[in-house]
């Protein structure tokens, strides 16, 4: 039995104070024992000589100077791991919540993982068709990479997230080896049960690891939520070969969490009270995602955020993107002119898919029709700025053919039913109909050869 | 003995010492944990660790190793991958696997390795600091030029023969004026954050030759020179600095990877060896080091590793080489100074930053330029920063105090990158302070009449800023046709020449003497069609004629080793526009 400290010195927020500790070690996990019987978990985030800073994950209430009995664990925080965590349902800080039991560990592993090495990395090439046009062509998923959604309360992210999850072929032999861990972080309840049914409904809650911190749960729990996540993904992946796809939402809950637990610690804080440390916290929670050399699973990270106020440059989503390997924005505009799923193509971006797409990957052809897609769409929009200075009748022919061509570039290409599953060479064979609608000569982004061979002006009829 | 009294994060407190130095390296705990002392009071020394302190308790062991945080300077940086603080990221995955563990000691360089040494000092030479005492072929384009240490001179007593040593053979013993001997062996040690000393600085006058025509024709950087690349996310930071890192003419690349994706470092490893140096025909990495701090890796060692790229670069300067540092991005590091500053309670200025933060930039910066090293060999290191502006708002501290210490700002566009311009530097934005001291380069080098087609072409593209705020307004239909004509010549410039095609195999990297031809035949088709639309022609007109298509994709059609190919593209334009001409009038 070792040593148990009574009492504490100070609480403040979810922080306490205990003095007089010997041997206390940083990052170290505590127990803490309530009189009336309860217990907490925390965590050593401070040390001075011999007075010890520990946050609560659990919270501070009930608490008091006295009635506490503190024990240290020796240990960093640490997650129990085995395959039985497939289908199983656990809280924020990685306990079982679905009353089937604790699960009888293979191996335990500290949450906070360990930085990988750059060059056991392998660098990721294989692209995830998941059936949505936009996506597979403009924004190509690619497994092993980070690729957030960012979107905005009442948007439909949590739909395009599971449609992901039910089309994407992730793993080569579909099915086999196949997994998601989903981590929610200060969602309501409502949103949980919404993934819940859809894993249900699309048969693979056999395979889901849930981990639920709900927006009523307790706030710095939500620290630790990813963090269990993803060890339980990297274990998953990395030791029992799997390709995980894991589920992060809503990732700015957690900053906000973040700056919480900052605040009560009284640290000084950068942009919006966030703590300067920010994108280093993000970075430890995205960059655990990839491909290493000795192992055949994957970790494929889909987090997703909403924006505050859709504002792209709000410290979180700015952030992420910096981290992560491009975006996936959603529009509210689309979303209200009845465009599901309503992906913004212009600042959707994928960085890892210039290596995954083209010849042996995807189509010869895949690179110059979405760089073309781009370029032209791009035109579209500033040709609808002038449109809504001048009107539309007033425009060149050229421009009114961009008008068109946006009008039916969202309705055909990024709209899409949520069951509506599209190979990629239907994407493909889609957008150059829709760049037919175009000019020629407005096409500079695509080398002759490849205009002559798929240059089609009689596939305007499709389209009304 | 001392030991740790207080731990918060990476910054760890040890009180009532006076054993450590400032910026002195420090083994903390029981695991050996590297870090440097950053503050010194009677009271309490604070060190910054370098690595994750999980697990670290008051009480453990705190060991001075006497020296600053240094880095090993000889044969075998080439083509390696090294972590912030230089320790081998190959050895550190043979030491711990795929994840890096803390208090993992590895030697900084290949203690095993033979290298084929050619002494080049014979007994009784009188040797100062910088002279070359040994040279060893690193790698199959650098040869390694063994320097004697800036602060060592004296009488060579003993040389070995030639032949292959290790990196701590001894090869030269040399007796200094107080009479002690000092063993050379191939490395020596250098502290990072002390700049190397060299003779002096010479005037910039050659450019760094990229490949990419907005940099070298519109906003060109000069070997020596330094350049800042700031830009939101996705607008293609990294890339450019990829372009760069692949195509510029240096003699050597170091690519300081701070707090970025693990990932990209992954790509610049693979696509690296497999790409081949156009000037020497061997592997890109031959002539490359890349210094990897990821942003989950520990941030204080972010911080070191802007500085050990820049200590290797230097040293190689000193050998008489041109390095080009590419910097990706000094935000991260600017920010593991903020939280640093932040943990130990300094006062903040702007957003949190220390007040430091403008000279420490300044000093990183200033360790750039073309120089006589101490042995009188020319050489010089070029620094290309990347700066992550927080929001993509060129306001915030880290983009303003850069802006003051760099001479050419290539401002990457958000509304460029989304219509996949790339490279996506906005030319209004941007400048370069270099144009000047390159002019006699450019006149004497490339054609006498570079310059003026460049002026002739940014007056184009300034003419277009102008114009498109009335066609933002009114629309293009309503100006007159020799606006109109701008117009579309400024677009042949933009779709031409300024964008350019990183995959493409003639694009990806164009000659100076191309580029100049490019200007060429952009200008004549404009003159030409000058001509046109002064005797009533319209640029719809023209436009038909399909000739400016034809311009545009020069970049395509005319293969670098063709250029003579232009010369009828050229003539081809007068007589279509001629045609044109006559068929109207």
């Amino acid at each position: 039995m070792s040593l148990q400290y009574v009492g504490l010195k100070e609480i403040n927020g979810p922080l306490v104070v205990l003095d007089n500790v010997e041997d206390a070690a940083y990052d170290e996990v505590v127990e803490i024992r309530l009189d009336n019987g309860g217990t907490r978990i925390g965590r050593v985030v401070e040390i001075s000589g011999k007075r010890v800073v520990l946050q609560v994950f659990e919270g501070t209430k009930g608490l008091s100077l006295k009635n506490t009995r503190t024990r240290f664990l020796g240990k960093p925080m640490e997650m129990p791991l085995s395959t039985e965590l497939l289908g199983r349902v656990f809280n924020g800080a990685g306990r079982p919540v679905d009353g089937l039991g604790e699960i009888f560990p293979e191996k335990y592993a500290d949450i906070n993982g360990q930085p990988l090495n750059p060059v056991s990395r392998t660098y990721p090439r294989n692209y995830i068709n998941t059936g949505i046009s936009s996506i597979d062509a403009l924004a190509t998923l690619i497994r092993g990479q980070k690729l957030p959604i960012f979107s905005g309360s009442g948007l439909s992210h949590n739909k395009l997230a599971v449609q992901i999850v039910r089309q994407a072929k992730i793993a080569e032999d579909n099915g086999q080896g196949f997994a998601v861990v989903f981590a929610a972080m200060g969602v309501k309840n409502d949103v949980a049960d919404y993934f819940r049914r859809s894993f249900e409904e699309s048969g693979v809650l056999q395979r889901v690891v849930m981990f639920l911190n709900l927006s009523n749960d307790p706030i710095i729990e939500r620290i630790l939520t990813p963090r269990c996540a993803l060890t339980a993904a990297e274990y998953l992946a990395f030791e029992k070969n799997m390709h995980i796809l894991v589920i992060l939402t809503d990732m700015t809950a957690y900053a906000e969490a973040v700056r919480e637990f900052s605040s009560s610690k009284g640290e000084i804080p950068g942009r919006k009270g966030y703590p300067g440390y920010l994108y280093s916290d993000l970075a430890s929670i995205y960059e655990r995602a990839g491909i290493i050399n000795d192992a055949q699973g994957s970790i494929t990270q889909i987090p997703i955020l909403t924006m505050p106020n859709d504002d792209i440059t709000h410290p979180v989503p700015d952030l992420t993107g910096y981290i992560t390997e491009g975006q996936i924005v959603l529009d509210r505009g689309l979303e209200q002119s009845g465009v599901y799923p309503p992906v913004s193509v212009l600042p959707s971006l994928s960085r890892l898919m210039k290596d995954g797409i083209g010849e042996g990957y995807t189509r010869a052809d895949h690179s110059a029709v979405s760089n073309q897609l781009f370029a032209s769409y791009a035109k579209v929009i500033d040709a609808r700025a002038l449109a809504s200075v001048i009107g539309e009748d007033e425009l060149s022919e050229l421009d009114k053919s961009y008008m068109h061509f946006g009008r039916m570039f969202e309705k055909y290409f990024v709209a899409q039913r949520d069951d509506d599953n599209r190979r990629i060479e239907e994407t493909l064979d889609l957008g150059w109909n829709l760049l037919s609608l175009l000019p020629e000569s407005a096409l500079e982004r695509v080398d002759e050869q490849l205009l002559k061979e798929k240059y089609n002006p009689s596939a305007a009829e499709l389209f009304e | 003995m001392n030991t740790i009294y207080s731990i918060n994060g990476p910054v760890v407190k040890v009180r009532d010492t006076d054993d450590f130095s400032m910026l002195e390296m420090v083994y903390a705990g029981e695991n050996r944990l590297v870090g440097e002392v950053i503050s010194i009071t009677a009271e309490e020394t604070t060190i910054q660790v370098y690595e994750s302190t999980t697990g670290l308790k008051p009480g453990e062991s705190v060991t001075g190793s006497g020296m600053p945080v240094s880095a090993t300077l000889g044969p075998g940086i080439l083509s390696n991958i090294f972590d912030g603080i230089e320790r081998p990221l190959k050895k550190l995955e043979e030491a711990s696997g795929a994840f890096i563990s803390v208090g993992s000691e590895v030697p900084h360089l290949d203690m095993e390795k033979k290298f084929d040494v050619t002494i080049k000092v014979k007994t009784g030479d009188m040797l100062e600091g910088g002279d070359i005492y040994a040279v060893c072929p690193e790698t199959p384009v650098i040869e390694h030029r063994c320097m004697v240490h800036p602060d060592l001179k004296g009488e060579v007593i003993w040389t070995a023969e030639n032949g292959s040593y290790r990196v701590n053979d001894t090869v030269v013993k040399l007796k200094k004026a107080d009479g002690t001997v000092e063993e050379l062996t191939l490395c020596q040690k250098w502290p990072i954050k002390q700049a190397r000393p060299f003779k002096k600085r010479l005037p910039i006058e050659k450019p760094l030759i990229t490949g990419q025509r907005v940099i070298d024709t519109i906003l060109p950087i000069a070997k020596g020179g330094t350049a800042a690349v700031p830009g939101g996310f996705g607008t293609g930071k990294t890339m450019t600095q990829h372009q760069l890192a692949k195509w510029c003419d240096a003699d050597i690349i170091v690519y300081i990877g701070c707090g970025e994706r693990g990932n990209e470092m992954t790509q610049v490893l693979e696509e690296f060896s497999e790409l081949v140096d156009p000037r020497t025909g061997k592997a890109l990495t031959d002539r490359t080091v890349l210094i990897a701090n990821t942003s989950n890796m520990p941030v204080a060692a972010r911080e070191a590793s802007i500085y050990t790229g820049i200590t290797l670069a230097e040293y190689y300067r000193d050998m008489g080489y041109h390095i080009a540092i590419m910097a990706d991005s000094t935000s991260r590091w600017a920010e593991a100074l903020r939280e640093i500053s932040g943990r130990l309670e300094e006062m903040p200025a702007e957003e949190g930053f220390p007040a430091y933060l403008p000279s420490r930039i300044s000093e990183f910066y200033e360790r750039a330029g073309y120089v006589e090293s101490l042995n009188g060999a020319e050489g010089s290191v070029s620094i290309i920063g990347a700066v992550s502006p927080q929001g993509s708002d060129f306001s915030e501290p880290v983009t303003q105090n850069t802006k003051r210490f760099v001479r050419c700002f290539w401002a990457l566009d958000k509304a460029l990158a989304y219509a996949r311009h790339y490279p996506a530097i906005n030319w209004n934005d941007s400048y370069s302070e270099y144009t000047e001291d390159l002019s006699d380069y450019y006149t004497e080098n490339v054609d006498e009449d570079f310059l003026k087609y460049r002026l002739e072409i940014t007056k184009i593209l300034h003419e277009e800023n102008k114009l498109m705020e009335i066609v933002k307004l009114i629309g293009s239909d309503v100006l007159p046709e020799d606006q109109k004509l701008i117009i579309e010549i400024a677009r042949t410039v933009r779709v031409g020449f300024l964008q350019q095609n990183a995959y493409h195999k003639d694009d990806t990297y164009v000659p100076l003497e191309k580029q100049h031809l490019m200007m060429g035949s952009i200008l004549n088709l404009y003159e030409n069609c000058k001509k046109a639309v002064a005797a009533g022609v319209s640029t719809a007109a023209l436009l038909e004629t399909g000739l400016f298509e034809k311009v545009i994709k020069i970049k395509y059609d005319i293969p670098n080793d063709c250029l003579e190919m232009f010369k009828q593209l050229d003539k081809e334009v007068e007589e279509g526009i001629k045609k044109t001409i006559r068929e109207v009038t």
